[in-house]
């Protein structure tokens, strides 16, 4: 039986007790994001489909590694969120996808290349790569760069029953050839696809974005450091979406949702997402 | 609002937007929230996909009706009358709430006389939804643990409107599917901030905070703090000022971010009365069809991005806009314009900030007192009523309803006997299409705003057929047509849609610089809330003329 | 779903396909619509309706799928998605006639055609379970009563003419019983019906006995016969020798219901034939079993997950199906009673593990899921399952009725023997036993290696002829019976050839999910190309040797489920024991 959700657990990780409701993850009760443990496919507003296996830790007992952020915790316990076979298989990982992908606009992975000791290029020349894949421009708003895919299925679980339950991308194929696709890779136009962007607002690796940050960055205009970020709200309808307005130079160059807005989780409709364009086009 | 406030005495959604995720039974009806308001339907979809069954009520099978678990395509203008065939069903098979209707409703026997002959036949005669599928739909909702009622403008946008939502009302005082967690009542407002404006009073009637106006003691408290009398009569609402108009006894109007000249049903009959003021002032953010016929036009800013104050939404949650851009040329703040305004009309008005205007809000409307900006910032927002700012009140309303002392229970709320009226305009042999009008998801009112960006979905105005019309009357996809009722003629492109039924016909609104449907559309409007009926009137549609060689048609 | 309404409607065929699985296509209603959860519920469905348009029109058109994707409510993102996870299925216009020719590790060890030689048309396929028979061939033609014929000894000359357009008669079919030398010795257990018994009978199974160990087991109760399962030491023949009784006893005691059961009959494991023997020599035994483990877990429902390039077990089984239908033996009334519904894969490897099957029968893309839950709590269709291999599940009515350690255990022998097939043994023989009991070694060859588990376990070298084929002795020596593949290379044998397949295999068959074993995959089998053709700029390779267990670790560590954790297996017991790149 399971037990109610409010029952504490302890646990030991890295030599530490640790007591936290059920239910918990390894990674919530070692801190969350941020904690140390890197994470890939692990985000804020989606179940975690654990695909990434970045955030592997050892569980004594266990004859695998473990992914901590979607194993529920259990009583007793005992963690190890490094060890030598912990970095090995991060360190291979990280060059798994850096030999395959662009990872150039995923955060932390510099970082985590040189605390792990990753080296993606040692995999030669000839290794196979997704990397050199043309980017899909194929509408006004917004662009998919599969060449930055690391296949973390958020963008088909925030398309789908997760969140927008349109599943006009799924993953499609097999193994290596596995990617994120509409039904015979048609362009989104012609797919039924409602433009509602979150899919964008969940893509970790800057593979689906808007087409005004394409177009900024590809004219090098691009400039994170002088943008503010500021929360309001949609004027759109009476839901009252919770936005979060990305603004360089007074002007907005995208719109992103609050992950823990109680409305929106993150969420939006296309004209919340794209509609901004009105309040900076006017006459 | 008018509607729940009759029942219930206060004017919004009963639940939150996360009670929809706990409801075992959700009902939309006349509502394409899957367009109108694709993040409440998240919330419905939650519930959807956890096992929760959902009925969708629309005379279109519409992209909400895609999701349903039962669609009951209901005839236009027949809302009431399969309202009062549930509500029969309910009682005849014994599923009243019946410890809820004696403790907290009053006339339920008259109700249940008055509907008694509305039997399944009779609602499917009038309805035309089948027997079965109306029974199905009370069983479902009058069992639930926990239903959710939610309707939008195909409610409420009809000469009847307020009744139709008296009449829905009836279903949850019938079955107790009020006053619970997940069980509610969710009308879902079409403007963003219509609740808003509500609570701040922009009603004819209503001080902020839906205060009385003819309430002495509140308007006592408003005249100290502002130091003015406050007239203690009722102001007119948007009809009765185009009346008052067409009268002559209005001659000036400030018009506030709005697009009557567009966006009124029968708009060219409005414009002519908007042209015929002695002084028409309006404050926008853009140079609409209205503000082309102004004296003044003052241009304002985007509230939602340019100005610091708040919003009201559908579950009565209030939360902060802030500003994120500066105005563009000579626009100014909102609130500057009407301070400038009240001074060039000998009032000073002094608030140091945006937030000082909000502090005397919270004096002034009990139900906003808790909420300070700061807690509004930390709690993303707030639902009211917000007593005090030590507490946070229940997520739904009217639990008091269920009280078991008397003097917590309050004013106990009255089952409403309406009346089941056709639409204003029938059809006939020259007018024999019901158009229905609604929006899509990717445009908004009449397309100001959205139309600022490219949507690869957007396909411009057209007039949606079945396709057995289309084959009947010889349309292709895209043909452009001629559409005429009694008030004028259209041209827009047929699009062959296989969610209407033969006769009903479908607009949006969204385009009126290309297909001013309001030029057909009818002014009948409901006389307790002054909404338009926008949702029902009759066409006919007409192949325009065109050259086709004779020989090539012949063969 | 947002539909996006496109013009074209499917063809006629199209239609009639997908109506044989889902009935008549509704008339459009204009009052009342039911859809939502009644309709989801049919998504179960969608891989026997894509096998019905695949095997109507020989590919799956974007009409189909859109037809296909609104009588389910599914999306035609979705119903792409699932259908691009399966080898058998084209979305692209190809001929009703296809060739399919095996260049897996038996084949090539008898004088397969390499994929590269293979005659423009025919396409390479993993292994058919048809080893015994090797080289093999899979010819399906398409159309209204769709074909598919498994060749064995195929010769280069066959496929040119298959692949100009003839079809093999069944007349180059091996016989039944072929694959069981041993057919008729008394002493068989498992395979004691083979060549004896008409398995196209009921008549002749009940007059053989059938049917009474499940009146045995009414007789002694869900509890007696987990009893009996857990004395006799059962475990699985699947793979991963788990105790069988501790699965049932798992989930009969789960409160949640409905229970399910799964026989897995995906055997996609090279070099494995031995659930398609036993299928095909004697059905009705699998459908007894299965009543006895369904009345033991207390499931009304069961499936079978038979692989899709088994004609002749599908066809056994639904003859067999029919017929238990037929005479009540079979089928629901009212909610009361047992029935079994067969599913057919449609090549994907990873549909044979355990969780895999349970989407791919639901109708989702066969990924695996994570563990925990496990089966017994969620399983399929969300509810507590137990999945048992068909092997295993042929153990059962022996054990209901006549007590006794269940000791007996099938293995595929296949390669430079002189009489390949599927033995029965006792536990306990040894390597070299077995290949004496195969006829010993072919006229002229001499023992290289023996690839033991498949391709999935590891090889084994002339030194080990006495190893005793056991679980423990096996995995004491780093090895694993696995699935019972004894694949016998002789010194003709190149075995870098065979590791470069082996690392081909795992990265065709790879389902994607997760990247130590998308990735890592891939890049051993970039290592792997490399040794082979030395192009590892140092002379003994040391750098690519390394890599190879670098990935090979992590692949084990960090893969979600058993493919990419045995993925590195064989390659890497190729390399420390027999020395192979040395
Ligand atoms: C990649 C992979 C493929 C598998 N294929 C099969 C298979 O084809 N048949 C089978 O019985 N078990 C297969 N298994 C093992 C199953 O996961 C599972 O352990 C087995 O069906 C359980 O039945 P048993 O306990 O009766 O052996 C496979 C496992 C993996 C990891
Ligand atoms: S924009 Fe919305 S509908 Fe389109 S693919 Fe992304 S999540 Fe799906
Ligand atoms: S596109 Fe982005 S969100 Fe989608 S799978 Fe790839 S990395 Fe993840
Ligand atoms: S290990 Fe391989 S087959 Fe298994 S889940 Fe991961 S990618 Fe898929
Ligand atoms: S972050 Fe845990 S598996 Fe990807
Ligand atoms: S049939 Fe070819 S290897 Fe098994």
């Amino acid at each position: 039986m399971s037990e109610p959700t409010t029952a504490a657990i302890t646990l030991n990780i890295d030599g530490a007790d640790v007591t936290v409701p059920s239910g918990t993850t390894i990674l919530q009760a070692a801190g969350g994001r941020g904690c140390g443990i890197p994470t890939l496919c692990y985000g804020d507003t989606i179940t975690p489909k654990n695909a990434c296996r970045v955030c592997m830790v050892e569980v004594e007992g266990s004859r695998v590694l473990v992914p901590s952020c979607s194993r529920p915790v259990e009583p007793g316990m005992v963690v190890r969120t490094r060890s030598e076979r912990v970095d090995h298989s991060r360190k291979m990982v990280l060059e798994f996808l850096g030999s395959s992908v662009d990872l150039s606009l995923t955060d932390h992975v510099d970082e985590w290349n040189a605390e792990y000791g990753a080296d993606p290029t040692r995999y030669g020349a000839d290794a196979a790569t997704l990397a050199d894949q043309p980017v899909k421009v194929d509408n006004d708003l917004y662009i998919r760069d599969y060449a930055k895919c690391i296949l973390c299925y958020q963008c088909v679980d925030a398309c789908g029953e997760q969140w927008q339950n349109s599943f006009v991308i799924e993953i499609a194929g097999r193994g290596f050839d596995s990617r994120v696709s509409t039904e015979n890779d048609v362009s989104l136009p012609d797919s039924a696809c409602v433009y509602c962007g979150n899919c964008i607002q969940v893509c970790p690796t800057g593979a689906l974005m808007f087409k005004s940050e394409y177009d900024m960055r590809s004219a090098g205009t691009w400039d994170e450091e002088h943008q503010t970020v500021v929360d309001t709200i949609c004027a759109f309808c009476g839901v009252g979406c919770n936005l979060s307005l990305h603004v360089q130079d007074n002007t907005i160059v995208k719109v992103m949702s609050p992950s823990d807005s109680s409305i929106t989780h993150g969420n939006l409709c296309v004209k919340g997402r794209f509609g901004f364009q009105h309040a900076q086009n006017r006459p | 609002m008018v509607g729940l406030a009759t029942v219930f005495g206060a004017g919004g959604g009963t639940s939150s937007y996360a009670e929809a995720e706990i409801a075992d039974v959700i009902v939309m009806w006349g509502s394409n929230a899957r367009n109108a308001h694709p993040i409440y339907f998240h919330h419905v979809l939650k519930a959807v996909n956890a096992g929760a069954r959902l009925y969708v009520v629309d005379p279109r099978h519409s992209e909400t009706a895609q999701f349903a678990d039962r669609w009951l395509g209901l005839n236009v203008g027949t809302d009431i009358a399969l309202a009062h065939t549930i509500a029969r069903e309910i009682i005849s098979a014994g599923l009243v709430h019946r410890a809820f209707i004696e403790r907290a409703t009053v006339g339920f026997d008259e109700f249940a006389a008055y509907v008694d002959d509305w039997t399944l036949e009779r609602g499917e005669a009038v309805t035309g939804v089948p027997a079965d599928a109306i029974r199905e739909l009370a069983h479902a909702y009058a069992t639930a643990n926990a239903a959710q009622l939610c309707w939008t403008l195909g409610i409420t946008e009809h000469h009847n409107g307020v009744d139709n939502v008296l009449s829905l009302c009836n279903l949850a005082l019938l079955t107790g599917q009020v006053g619970r967690p997940g069980a509610g009542l969710s009308p879902l407002r079409g403007q963003n901030n219509v609740q808003g404006g509500g609570d701040m009073g922009a009603l004819p009637n209503k001080l902020p905070g839906f205060q009385d106006i003819v309430d002495d003691l509140a308007r006592a408290k408003f005249e100290a703090e502002w130091g003015v009398e406050v007239p203690a009569e009722n102001g007119w609402h948007l009809t009765q000022m185009f009346e008052a108009m067409e009268r002559g006894d209005l001659r000036s109007v400030f018009v506030i971010g709005e697009n009557p000249a567009q966006s009124e049903a029968d708009s060219q009959h409005a414009t002519h009365l908007l042209e015929s003021l002695d002084h028409l002032v309006v404050l926008d953010i853009y140079l609409t069809k209205t503000a082309q016929l102004a004296d003044v036009v003052l241009p304002g800013s985007a509230s939602w991005c340019e100005s610091d104050g708040t919003v009201t939404n559908s579950e009565r949650r209030v939360q902060r806009v802030r500003k994120a851009l500066d105005p563009p040329g000579e626009a100014r703040d909102d609130i500057d314009i009407l301070l400038a305004v009240a001074e060039r009309l000998g009032q000073r008005w002094h608030y140091d900030t945006h937030e000082d205007i909000w502090d005397e809000l919270r004096r002034l409307s009990p139900m906003h007192a808790g909420m300070s900006w700061q807690r509004l910032d930390e709690l993303g927002g707030i639902q009211w009523p917000c007593y005090s700012d030590d507490r946070i009140e229940p997520s739904y309303l009217h639990g008091r309803l269920w009280a078991d002392d008397p003097a917590e229970r309050g004013r106990l709320a009255p089952f409403s006997v309406v009346h089941d009226e056709p639409p204003v305009e029938a059809l006939d042999d020259v007018y024999p299409l019901r158009l229905t009008t609604g929006r899509r998801l990717d445009s908004y009112n009449t397309g100001v705003q959205s139309g600022g960006f490219s949507s690869p979905n957007r396909m411009g105005e057209t007039i949606d057929v079945s396709p057995e019309d289309a084959s009947l009357m010889r349309i292709t996809e895209g043909e452009l047509v001629a559409i005429s009722s009694r008030r004028g003629t259209i041209h827009a492109p047929a699009r062959i849609d296989r969610g209407l039924r033969p006769g009903l016909v479908f607009m949006t609104m969204h385009f009126p610089d290309e297909v001013d449907v309001n030029v057909i559309t009818i002014d009948a409007t409901d006389p307790k809330a002054g909404t338009a009926e926008f949702k029902a009137c009759a066409v006919r549609i007409d192949k325009l003329p065109v050259d086709i060689p004779l020989a090539a048609a012949g063969d | 779903m947002d539909l996006k309404t496109r013009a074209a409607p499917p063809t006629d065929a199209e239609r009639e396909a997908v109506e044989s699985v889902l009935g008549p296509t509704p008339e459009r209603s204009l009052r009342d619509v039911r859809g939502g959860h009644a309709l989801k519920a049919k998504r179960h469905l969608l891989l026997p309706t894509l096998h019905a348009v695949n095997d109507r029109v020989g590919w799956i058109s974007q009409e189909a799928i859109d037809h296909i994707a609104e009588r389910l409510d599914a999306s035609p993102a979705e119903v792409y998605g699932v259908a691009s996870f399966y080898a058998l299925f084209s979305m692209t216009e190809r001929p009703a006639h296809q060739v399919h020719v095996c260049v897996d590790l038996a084949c090539r060890a008898n004088g397969a055609l390499d994929e590269h030689d293979l005659p423009p048309g025919a396409h390479p396929s993993p292994c058919l379970g048809v080893c015994e028979q090797a080289p093999a061939a899979f010819v399906i033609d398409a159309g209204h009563v769709a074909q598919g014929v498994v060749a064995g000894h195929v010769t280069p000359v066959q496929i040119a003419t298959w692949t100009a357009g003839a079809t093999p008669s069944s007349a180059d079919q091996p016989f039944r019983a072929t694959a069981v030398p041993q057919a008729g010795d008394p002493s068989l257990v498992l395979l004691r019906r083979a060549g004896r018994i008409d398995p196209l009978s009921l008549d002749a199974y009940l007059g053989d006995g059938g049917f009474t160990a499940l009146a045995r087991a009414r007789e002694v109760g869900p509890e007696g016969v987990i009893a009996r399962v857990k004395e006799a030491g059962l475990t699985g023949r699947g793979g991963a020798a788990f105790p069988t009784a501790v699965k049932w006893d798992a989930v009969r005691t789960q409160a949640a219901t409905p229970h399910y059961l799964v026989c897995n009959a995906d055997e996609s494991e090279p070099g494995t034939f031995k659930d398609r023997t036993l299928i095909e020599n004697d059905p009705y035994a699998l459908i007894e079993a299965m009543s006895i483990a369904a009345l033991a877990i207390g499931a009304t429902e069961a499936f079978i997950y038979l692989r899709g390039e088994y004609p002749r077990a599908e066809a056994t089984l639904h003859h067999a199906l029919a017929e238990c239908r037929a005479r009540g033996l079979l089928g629901h009334v009212g909610s009361e009673g047992f029935d079994i519904s067969l599913r057919r894969g449609a090549g994907a490897y990873i549909c044979g593990e355990e969780t895999a099957i349970f989407n791919s029968i639901e109708g989702f893309r066969g990924e695996p899921r994570n563990k925990p839950p496990f089966p017994f709590q969620v399983g399929l269709f969300g509810k507590p399952t137990v999945v048992n291999n068909v092997e295993t599940l042929y153990n059962v009515p022996g054990i209901v009725l006549h007590d006794g350690p269940a000791n007996r255990r099938l293995f595929c022998v296949s390669g430079a023997v002189r009489v390949p097939g599927v033995y029965e043994v006792e536990l306990g023989v040894t390597l070299g036993g077995l290949i004496d009991l195969a006829g010993g070694m072919r006229e002229g060859s001499e023992l290289q290696a023996v690839l033991l588990g498949g391709a999935a376990g590891g090889f084994a070298g002339p030194a080990d002829l006495d190893l005793p084929l056991t679980p423990d002795a096996t995995r004491a020596e780093g090895l694993t019976l696995g699935s019972g593949v004894v694949m016998v290379h002789d010194q003709h044998v190149d075995l870098v050839d065979q590791l470069r397949r082996i690392a081909a295999f795992f990265r065709d068959e790879s389902c994607g999910q997760c990247v130590p074993c998308r990735v890592g995959t891939v890049r051993q089998e970039e290592a792997v190309e490399r040794l082979a053709h030395g192009i590892d700029g140092t002379a003994d390779g040391t750098v690519d040797l390394a890599l190879l267990r670098d990935i090979g670790q992590a692949m084990k560590d960090a893969s979600i489920c058993g493919l990419g954790q045995t993925a590195a297996n064989a390659i890497e017991s190729a390399v420390v024991r027999l020395g192979v790149f040395r």
